[in-house]
This record gives C-alpha cells, sequence and structure tokens, in this order.
C-alpha cells in the first residue's frame, strides 16, 4: 500500500492543464487510489470504513475479501460516488471522487448486487441507451450493442424482456451494460451471489476475458475461491479495516503452514486437539470446527500416521481424516480467529 | 455535494474514461434519459392512452350523460345555467385532474417501484450526471405525459354528454400555453415527492390519505369561488382550507384556460403555481439525494 499525498492529487480537482498532465502521468500506475478513507453512516457509532488507504493498479483485478459488515460494498460504494466519504480521499482514474463525482462516473462502470435492468426496455435497449446516457452516438451505440450482445452470448435474446433472463444471463447483460462505456474501473459488489454454480463459473471465465483485455476490476466478495481463483491481489478486510493485502500466494504464505489437518474423531474434541498439539511438531494453531478438530501445521513428517497414531493411543476411534493446503479462510483465520462465513 | 458545482466547471479533461466535461456528460445524459422514457411511452402508447382517458370519461358519462337521463342532472335546480354549466366547469377540471393522475402514475408509482422491488434506480443514478438531474429528468418527462394527457382529454370530455347538455369550451390560447406546462410540471414535482416519501408497500396509503383528499378537494366538481357559501360563523371555512390544496389552482387554471366560467385571479394562480413548483421540486429532490446516496 502506498498512501496518497492528497495535495500532490489535489491539482486534479481543480482542472488545470498542469494538474491534468499530473493525473495523466499518475494514471498510468494506479487507477484507484485512497488516504485514509473513512466512512461513519449517521447515527452509527463505529466507522463502516476506517482510514483506508488503497491502491489499484491499471489492469489488475482486484479482490476485497471479507465477511459480511467488513466494509467491503461501503468502499466500492464510496468509490462509486454513491456513499459520501466522512473523511480522507479517493481518485479513481485520477478524478477526486467527492469533489467531482459527476466526473468520476464517466471513468466507473458498475455491476450492482441485485438486478437493476430497465424491466421496460428489452435486452438489447438496456445496452443500447446506457450508450446514450454515456455519450455515444446513435450509430455507435446501435453498432456496440449488437457487437457485446454478440460477445456475451445473449444475440438471441436480443428483442426479448429482461424479465425472461435466467439469473446468470442477466447478470451477464449488466456486465456488458458496465464496460460498454470502457470505463477506466469495472467496480463488480459481489457480482456471483445467488449465482448457481454453472453461472459463477461462467461469470469467471467472462471476468478472466475482460481481464485479459485490460479491463481494471475491483470486486467485493465475501467467496475466498473467488478471490484466490480471480484476483491478483486481495485485500482482507475486517471492521473496515485492511488487515492484509498481498497475492493469493502471498498471503497464503504469509500464514507460515504447510498444511491443514483435519481429524474427526469420537469423544472429547478440545482435549483431542491438546493432546494432538502435544504431540506432533510444526502445530502452529488448532481448532474445534464441525468437520472435526483442525491442525494448522508447518512441515512434519508422517503426518497422517502420526495423528491416527496420537488419537489411537488417546481411545480416540478416527473416522475420517484428511489433508488440505492452507487458503485464504486460513488466513483470515489466522488474522481474526473467526471464519469468513460468519 | 460538488455535483452542482461541477457541472459549471466546463474544461476538457484527459483522463482515461473522463473525456467529457461534467457539463456537455450531464447534458447528453438528459437527453438520453428522456429518449428512454419517450421510447418506454411510445411502446406503452395504447396502455398510457387508455389509462388517461379512463377516468375523464367516466366522469363525464356518469355526470354529464347517465344523471341528466335520469333526471338527476346536476346543475337543474339552483344553479344558474343548468347542466351545461356544470359541464363547462367539470370539462376543465377533469383535464385538471387528468394532469395530476399523470404526475402521480408516471413519476411517484415509477419512482417508488425503481426504488422499492426493481432496485433500477441504483443503475440509473450511475449516468454520468448530477443526481438531481436524474430526479428532474422523471420530472421533465412526467410534464410532457401530462401535457399530453390534457390534449387528449379536452377534446373527450367536450363531446361525452347528453343530448341538451353542452360544455362551453373558450381557449384563452395564452393562458393555455402557460397554464397547462406549468401545471404539469407542480403535479409532476408532487408525484416526486410523493413518490420519493412512500414506500411500495404504503401506495394505498398514499392514494386513500393524500391522492383522495387533493381530488375530492381539489375543485375539480365545483368552482373555487363557488365555495364561500359554506360557512362557519362568519368564516368561509372550506374556501380558505382548500387553499393548501395545489389542484385548486391548476382546476382553476384550467378554467381560466379552456372557458369562459368565473375563476380565482390569474395573479394568484401563476405565482402559487410556481411556489409549488419550487417547494415540491426542493422537497422531492432533496427525499431522491437521500434515499440515493448515504
Amino acid at each position: 500500500m502506498r498512501p496518497v499525498a492528497r495535495n500532490r492529487y489535489g491539482g486534479a480537482a481543480r482542472m488545470d492543464n498542469v494538474s491534468a498532465q499530473h493525473v495523466q502521468m499518475s494514471s498510468t500506475d494506479a487507477v484507484i487510489r485512497t488516504s485514509a478513507l473513512t466512512k461513519v453512516y449517521a447515527g452509527a457509532d463505529f466507522r463502516a470504513v476506517d482510514e483506508l488507504n488503497l491502491s489499484v493498479d491499471r489492469g489488475e483485478i482486484f479482490g476485497l475479501l471479507g465477511p459480511n459488515g467488513a466494509g467491503k460494498t461501503t468502499t466500492a460504494g464510496m468509490l462509486t460516488t454513491r456513499v459520501i466519504p466522512t473523511s480522507g480521499a479517493a481518485f479513481v482514474a485520477g478524478v477526486d471522487i467527492v469533489a467531482h463525482p459527476t466526473l468520476a462516473k464517466q471513468a466507473v462502470g458498475v455491476v450492482s448486487q441485485t438486478n437493476s435492468l430497465d424491466r421496460q426496455l428489452n435486452v438489447w435497449e438496456n445496452l443500447y441507451f446506457h450508450g446514450r446516457l454515456f455519450g455515444m452516438g446513435a450509430t455507435s451505440s446501435r453498432r456496440r450493442s449488437d457487437e457485446l450482445l454478440e460477445q456475451f452470448q445473449l444475440s438471441k435474446w436480443a428483442r426479448a424482456s429482461v424479465y425472461a433472463l435466467s439469473g446468470g444471463m442477466a447478470q451477464r447483460l449488466m456486465v456488458a451494460r458496465s464496460i460498454f462505456h470502457r470505463p477506466a474501473v469495472l467496480f463488480m459488489d459481489e457480482p456471483t451471489a445467488g449465482l448457481d454454480p454453472q453461472s459463477r463459473l461462467a461469470l469467471w471465465d467472462i471476468l478472466r476475458e475482460l481481464h485479459a483485455q485490460g479491463q481494471t476490476i475491483l470486486l467485493t466478495t465475501h467467496y475466498m475461491e473467488e478471490a484466490d481463483q480471480l484476483c491478483e491481489r486481495v485485500a482482507i478486510m475486517d471492521h473496515g479495516r485492511i488487515l492484509a493485502l498481498d497475492t493469493p500466494e502471498g498471503l497464503k504464505r504469509s500464514v507460515g503452514v504447510d498444511t491443514i489437518v483435519t481429524v474427526k474423531a469420537s469423544g472429547d474434541q478440545a482435549a483431542l486437539a491438546a493432546s494432538l498439539e502435544a504431540a506432533l511438531d510444526g502445530v502452529t494453531r488448532t481448532r474445534v470446527t464441525e468437520h472435526g478438530v483442525e491442525l494448522h501445521v508447518k512441515g512434519g513428517e508422517r503426518l497422517l500416521a502420526r495423528c491416527v497414531a496420537v488419537a489411537e493411543e488417546g481411545g480416540y476411534e478416527v473416522e475420517d481424516l484428511s489433508l488440505a493446503e492452507p487458503t485464504l479462510e486460513t488466513v483470515f483465520i489466522n488474522l481474526t480467529g473467526k471464519e469468513l462465513r460468519d | 455535494m460538488g455535483g452542482g458545482a461541477a457541472l459549471g466547471a466546463d474544461q476538457p479533461v484527459q483522463i482515461q474514461g473522463v473525456s467529457r466535461s461534467a457539463f456537455a456528460a450531464s447534458r447528453t445524459a438528459l437527453g438520453a434519459l428522456l429518449l428512454r422514457d419517450l421510447v418506454v411511452l411510445r411502446k406503452n402508447l395504447w396502455e398510457f392512452v387508455l389509462r388517461t382517458v379512463i377516468q375523464p370519461f367516466l366522469l363525464c358519462f356518469v355526470f354529464l350523460f347517465v344523471f341528466p337521463k335520469i333526471g338527476q342532472a346536476v346543475g337543474s335546480t339552483h344553479s344558474t345555467g343548468g347542466p351545461s354549466a356544470f359541464a363547462t366547469v367539470l370539462v376543465a377540471g377533469v383535464v385538471g385532474i387528468s394532469i395530476m393522475f399523470q404526475g402521480v402514475q408516471s413519476v411517484a408509482l415509477q419512482m417508488s417501484q425503481e426504488f422499492g422491488f426493481t432496485r433500477e434506480i441504483e443503475d440509473r443514478v450511475q449516468a454520468p450526471c448530477p443526481i438531481w438531474l436524474v430526479a428532474m429528468a422523471k420530472v421533465l418527462s412526467g410534464s410532457v405525459q401530462g401535457i399530453l394527457s390534457a390534449l387528449i382529454v379536452l377534446p373527450i370530455a367536450s363531446v361525452v354528454h347528453a343530448a341538451g347538455v353542452e360544455a362551453h369550451v373558450n381557449l384563452h390560447w395564452w393562458i393555455v400555453v402557460t397554464v397547462v406546462p406549468l401545471s404539469c410540471v407542480a403535479m409532476s414535482a408532487l408525484g416526486l415527492v410523493l413518490g420519493t416519501s412512500f414506500e411500495p408497500r404504503n401506495i394505498g396509503l398514499m392514494f386513500g390519505f393524500v391522492v383522495l383528499p387533493i381530488t375530492f378537494l381539489g375543485g375539480t366538481y365545483y368552482q373555487w369561488t363557488k365555495l364561500a357559501p359554506v360557512r362557519i360563523g362568519g368564516w368561509p371555512w372550506l374556501q380558505s382550507i382548500v387553499l393548501v390544496n395545489p389542484l385548486i389552482y391548476v382546476n382553476e387554471g384550467m378554467r381560466a384556460a379552456f372557458t369562459n366560467v368565473p375563476h380565482m385571479h390569474l395573479y394568484i394562480i401563476y405565482p402559487v403555481l410556481v411556489g409549488f413548483c419550487a417547494v415540491f421540486l426542493t422537497v422531492g429532490l432533496r427525499n431522491f439525494r437521500r434515499r440515493v446516496l448515504s
């Protein structure tokens, strides 16, 4: 994270020629920059977002990962001008979003959590009028609508009512609409929440394709697979703060754990966890979960065999035993002591 | 918010994705929002015409056709001029009430729906223009629909009547081309206030406690100038109280525009309608902003 000096970008807000050059130079690296960005909702006694410093590079898929209420949606809301920051500063494509929300909106594409398609227009018209809204002429808007329907495999639904679309198709149309005006950043708030697994995979493919075309994407999610699979960098958020920020691999390495062992056995789970921790080398953390006792282990040899031996010596009957690599969930547990889904 | 200020900053900024000034972007966005509403109107033209004419048609049918036929014509007993005088009063009122319902239907109902279950508003407010302009576009297209409905309703209202009953329509063009658009903006702005104040589940309440009283106490079926005999002591209470009702001024304005019957003075009608526009727009835009931004 590189915190932004506000005065460096303050010039962008005044939009004189000199600062416009500044913006152009700086926008080659960071498309989103925030500095001590903070939001306290009216009537709340806590900070929904707490002095956030963030920098997202051009062409990056960046993920905000965290449980519900972590401040992800508020962060995305501020960056898309829907939520007014209480303090701090944020720049999208070099535009101060607080001073110039109208300018900033030109640079922003948004896919919201809920279906916000225009119900009174058909599929094609939803795209066409979006183009007109963003200043495209009738001819070019018509052409781009056709192209995008083709690209998102919705051509044969062009004249259909949006009520006829399945959840996955509606989501695709919303993505097509959001990138219509070639925004500098595409914001996606929980893009796959509520989608069936097949549609989720299809959407991931679309996002990878957009990424390959150089589209900068910021997505919020509470699915760790989504962050892991898609994002180049992930910021793990909780209580309005970024707890860790790195590539998914970097985050997983940072835990200092090689293996997650889950032992499912009958009997006193806490006692089993204690005896396993005492008997095995390199156990950094133990947890009792609904799936059994979970051990975070660094190094260690013959783990499975030794687990079984220790459990059976203690009189436990081992039902199941599994090994896994650490995930972003592990990272989150390590940072907060709780699970993402809580 | 800086939206209003940014609108004035008409300077090109060459940044990736931000190629137009806020003013230029807002102007084209407004055009596109209106174009979208007109296209939707054209798609649903028959629905629009039907919902516009049904109420005026029924009012005229019952009061000006059925009542005279069955011998209970309004105005036949102690009014001067008989049923035809009442027809003349009603025709103007029917146009006024159509303009008001257009404001409620094309702005209030739609907006409450978009805020409610469809969440379409979330996308609309990402348009590259200030938030208030999104609401203003709705008011403008509501006003256009109001004008259209006046154009449709006036001829219908002046021909649906029994033999022997005749509405005396006299068009005062200068008043028509000023008071009709002004009334349409005021009623669409009222629609904005209602649409941003009532949750979709409370729409029934809105009709019962706001729309109905406004309609019945809005001078549709009677002239405001004739209310003076309704008194407590020496105080013409009804004539005084209904002055808070914006529809009174709309209907009296319609009477001034379309008929020769006595009406409230134009020196009152114009400034008060302008005042209602200002108040409704202020409250409506503030409500809208509050519901959209947090």
